[in-house]
Order: structure tokens, then C-alpha cells, then sequence
């Protein structure tokens, strides 16, 4: 556990160290936004009601923004090595990682997503599942995103290929999160989507950080 | 032979090879043979649907591919986990074989699936959780072959994607679940060999010979192709060289 601390601290004085690049995947959310809000025309009609799928989808995009980001210093300055030789279990510093990562996008965009919703007109009674959603529903978007990440590392231009690996496993949770603000507003129960997202949440956390070691091996393999 | 024997010469590409020399042959001819026989009983013989008149037809070549396309990912997943656990060479190449084969019959699937979905929904394209699922498995087969196509070394990448396409696997039957959650105005599948078939026998025989077909078709394209990928990639060795030479393919 020792371990998983340090490398969370680690992260922490990273990330501090270069705010504006924590702050450039939040910029593009509310970008994403105002673009959308221009496209249709402003209405408050359309946006209300495709304010749970924008705002959903810019999260989504926002996070696979900030991930190209996750291994690449430390792969270029070497720590990566030494971290993925070094530590066992092998595993940990990577959870550090990615809960780093998450705090910083997921916990982050959903700390900001009441801004969001309200310029995109979403009811008051849709947010707390929409914050909800987010919150349960995030952490398997960095864990998922991490895989790709990993696999894409060593890449010259691992960009639009990221986007390509991660973005078809995300639709789960783009279904179950913007469904269940949808439903909130139709006026039905939501407990099953959400339920529905923690067990994917919970399912990524026990797969992905093995998947992560695995890709990062071979990843540094190459190089 | 033991399987266990078996097991010890599969990582042998030379013996693969060399064994496998009549097989791409026989599943090809068993093909073309069920195929050509499915297709022409159904689109000929088979009497039209009381519903959908003879627009049901498309259904002979859509849910085999359809199934196939399916099947050809999680055979890439096992044979991922093949490749990450036992190194095994041919793994490998099954990994590689299999993609170009599974993309094209997804993406068949799709366009039948447009063409029939024209005049019994009437739209090209209607977003329902089965044909959503099959794009989003059109992409996955994209992902890892532009994943292929991106890492250098040969080695690497077959690694690389071993673990894209066991992710993949594990997630396939997420991704099902939502999607049919999501919205579901598809018909319930048609094909099931755990129940009764819901349609009368004369029309569901021709489906099961091109369904058959369509396997042996994955079994001869596979085949062939993993020869062809084991003799480029030994190309160096010596066997490799005499069979060349020697004109015994």
C-alpha cells in the first residue's frame, strides 16, 4: 500500500507542476458545449433534452484527451521502466496512476458538470443522478482508457488510434450514464442503470490494471 | 495421438504446416458445396415469408455472417490469451489471419442487414440494439487492425493485440447486454440451436446448410491464410526454402 501512496503522491507534484495541462480536457468540455449550444441554434428545448447525451459525450472525449498524457512522460524519461521492472506487486503504482488520473478528469468533470447542466438547461431534478452517474461511472472510463494508453504508449502518433481502441469499449457506459439521466427525466426509476455502471466500474478495477501491466510490458519491449 | 502431444505440436509451425496441407482444400470444397446448395434452396425453393414476401430471402446470407462475425472475435480472444499465456507462435498468426476475414463478414452483415432493413422497416439504417452491437463490433475488428498496422515490430504487435482483442472479448458481452437494454426493436434471434427453430423447417433447413457453409468458409479462409503467413514469416528457415523449392505447397 506504501507503495500505491508514493506514486500517488508522485502524481499529485506532476500534476501540480503542469496545472494547465490538467485543465486543458476541462476547457474542452465546456468548449464541446458552447459548440453544441451554437450548432442547434440555442434552444432551450433541444439542448434540454440532449443535454444527458452532450454532456455525457464530451466527458467521454474529454478523458480520452487526457489520456494520451498518462504514461507518456514517464515513458519518455524512463521512469516507466524502472516502475514496471521495479515494483511488485507491479500493479499498484499503475492503480496510483489511473486514480490519479480519475481524480483529476473524472472527479474533476463531475465536480464542474452542475455548470454544464445548468447551460444546457438540464431540469434541477435530473442533476443529482447526473452527478451520480458520473461519479460511479467515470472510473471505468480511466480504467478502460488506461489499456489503451498503455497499448498506444510507445507510438509516434497514438492519437486517433487511442480514440479508435477505447471509444468502442466506452459505449456501455455512455448508455447506462446518459440512459439514466434520460429516464430521471421521463419520470422513471434509475437504480438499475446505475447499479449497472458501478458492476462495470467494479469490473474494470479487478481486469484492467492486469491488462495495463501486460501492454506496458510489451510496450517497453519495443523500445 | 495424445492431446497433450498435440498440444506440444501446435507450437511447431513446420508440423502445422505440413499437416495442414489438404485442409484449406476440404473446407473450401465443403463450402462451396453448402453454400451454393443453401443459397439456391433458399432464395429458390423455400416458400416466401407470409409477412415479409420474399424480402425475407436476405436472411440466408445475413445471419450466417452475422454469426461468424461473432464467433471469428472470440476466437481471436482465446487465441489472444493463447499468445499471452504459452507464446505460441501460431497463436499469433490466427490473430492476424483472422481479422481481415471477420471485418469483411461484419461489414456484409451490416450492408444485408441495410438492404432488408429498406423495405420491411423502411429505412436504410434504424438505430436497434443489434445492428448497433454489430457496428460497434466493426469497429473493434478496426481497432485492432489499425493497431497492427501502427506497432513496427512484428512480435510486439501480436502481443499488443492479443491483449486489445481478450479486452474486447470480455467486454463483447457488456456491450451486447446495454446495447439490447438500450432499445430493442430487432427481432429476436432467428437461429438458436438450443431451441426449436420458430420458423417452419423448410425455410429454416436452407438457413442451417449456409450457416454450416459459412464455417467452413472462416475454416478454409483461416487455414489458407495462416499457411501463408507461417511460410512468410519462416521464410528464413530451411524447410520453408525446400518446400518452396521443391513446389510441394
Amino acid at each position: 500500500m506504501k507503495l500505491f501512496y508514493r506514486q500517488l503522491r508522485r502524481e499529485f507534484i506532476v500534476m501540480f507542476e503542469s496545472l494547465e495541462e490538467v485543465a486543458n480536457p476541462l476547457v474542452f468540455l465546456f468548449l464541446g458545449i458552447t459548440l453544441f449550444a451554437l450548432g442547434t441554434g440555442g434552444s432551450s428545448e433541444a439542448l434540454r433534452d440532449y443535454a444527458p447525451a452532450i454532456i455525457w459525450v464530451l466527458v467521454l472525449l474529454a478523458n480520452l484527451l487526457s489520456l494520451e498524457g498518462l504514461f507518456r512522460r514517464d515513458y519518455e524519461d524512463g521512469t516507466l521502466e524502472q516502475v514496471v521492472l521495479l515494483a511488485r506487486p507491479g500493479f499498484l503504482p499503475i492503480l496510483a496512476k489511473v486514480t490519479a488520473h480519475w481524480l483529476f478528469s473524472g472527479l474533476a468533470m463531475t465536480i464542474l458538470a452542475p455548470l454544464a447542466a445548468l447551460i444546457l438547461y438540464l431540469p434541477g431534478s435530473a442533476l443529482p443522478v447526473l452527478l451520480t452517474t458520473l461519479l460511479v461511472g467515470t472510473p471505468a472510463l480511466s480504467l478502460i482508457g488506461s489499456v489503451g494508453a498503455a497499448l498506444t504508449v510507445g507510438l509516434r502518433r497514438g492519437g486517433v488510434l487511442l480514440a479508435l481502441l477505447v471509444l468502442p469499449l466506452y459505449v456501455p457506459v455512455l448508455i447506462f450514464g446518459a440512459g439514466a439521466v434520460l429516464q430521471q427525466m421521463g419520470g422513471m426509476d434509475t437504480a438499475g442503470q446505475i447499479y449497472w455502471l458501478l458492476v462495470i466500474s467494479m469490473v474494470s478495477l479487478t481486469i484492467t490494471p492486469f491488462a495495463v501491466q501486460a501492454a506496458l510490458k510489451i510496450a517497453l519491449e519495443q523500445s | 495421438m495424445g492431446i497433450k502431444q498435440l498440444w506440444h505440436r501446435l507450437g511447431s509451425p513446420r508440423w502445422f504446416f505440413e499437416m495442414s496441407r489438404r485442409w484449406p482444400l476440404i473446407f473450401g470444397g465443403l463450402a462451396l458445396l453448402l453454400l451454393l446448395t443453401g443459397t439456391l434452396w433458399g432464395l429458390a425453393f423455400a416458400p416466401a415469408d407470409y409477412q415479409q414476401g420474399n424480402s425475407f430471402r436476405i436472411m440466408y446470407i445475413h445471419v450466417p455472417t452475422s454469426l461468424v462475425a461473432q464467433s471469428a472475435y472470440i476466437v481471436m480472444g482465446v487465441a489472444g490469451f493463447m499468445l499471452l499465456v504459452w507464446r505460441m507462435k501460431l497463436a499469433d498468426m490466427v490473430l492476424s489471419a483472422i481479422v481481415p476475414f471477420g471485418l469483411s463478414m461484419t461489414a456484409l452483415s451490416l450492408f444485408t442487414g441495410a438492404v432488408w432493413g429498406r423495405p420491411t422497416w423502411g429505412a436504410w439504417w434504424v438505430w436497434d440494439a443489434r445492428t448497433t452491437s454489430m457496428l460497434v463490433l466493426l469497429f473493434l475488428y478496426f481497432g485492432l487492425y489499425a493497431l497492427r498496422q501502427a506497432i513496427p515490430r512484428q512480435e510486439t504487435a501480436g502481443r499488443a493485440c492479443a491483449v486489445l482483442a481478450l479486452v474486447g472479448t470480455i467486454n463483447i458481452p457488456i456491450i451486447k447486454y446495454s446495447v439490447d437494454w438500450w432499445l430493442t426493436l430487432h427481432q429476436p434471434a432467428s437461429f438458436t440451436l438450443t431451441e426449436a427453430p420458430s420458423m417452419p423447417m423448410i425455410m429454416w433447413m436452407p438457413l442451417l446448410v449456409n450457416v454450416l457453409g459459412v464455417y467452413c468458409l472462416f475454416g478454409a479462409n483461416l487455414l489458407g491464410r495462416l499457411r501463408l503467413e507461417i511460410l512468410k514469416r519462416e521464410h528464413s528457415t530451411q524447410w520453408v526454402q525446400e518446400v518452396v523449392t521443391s513446389g510441394r505447397l
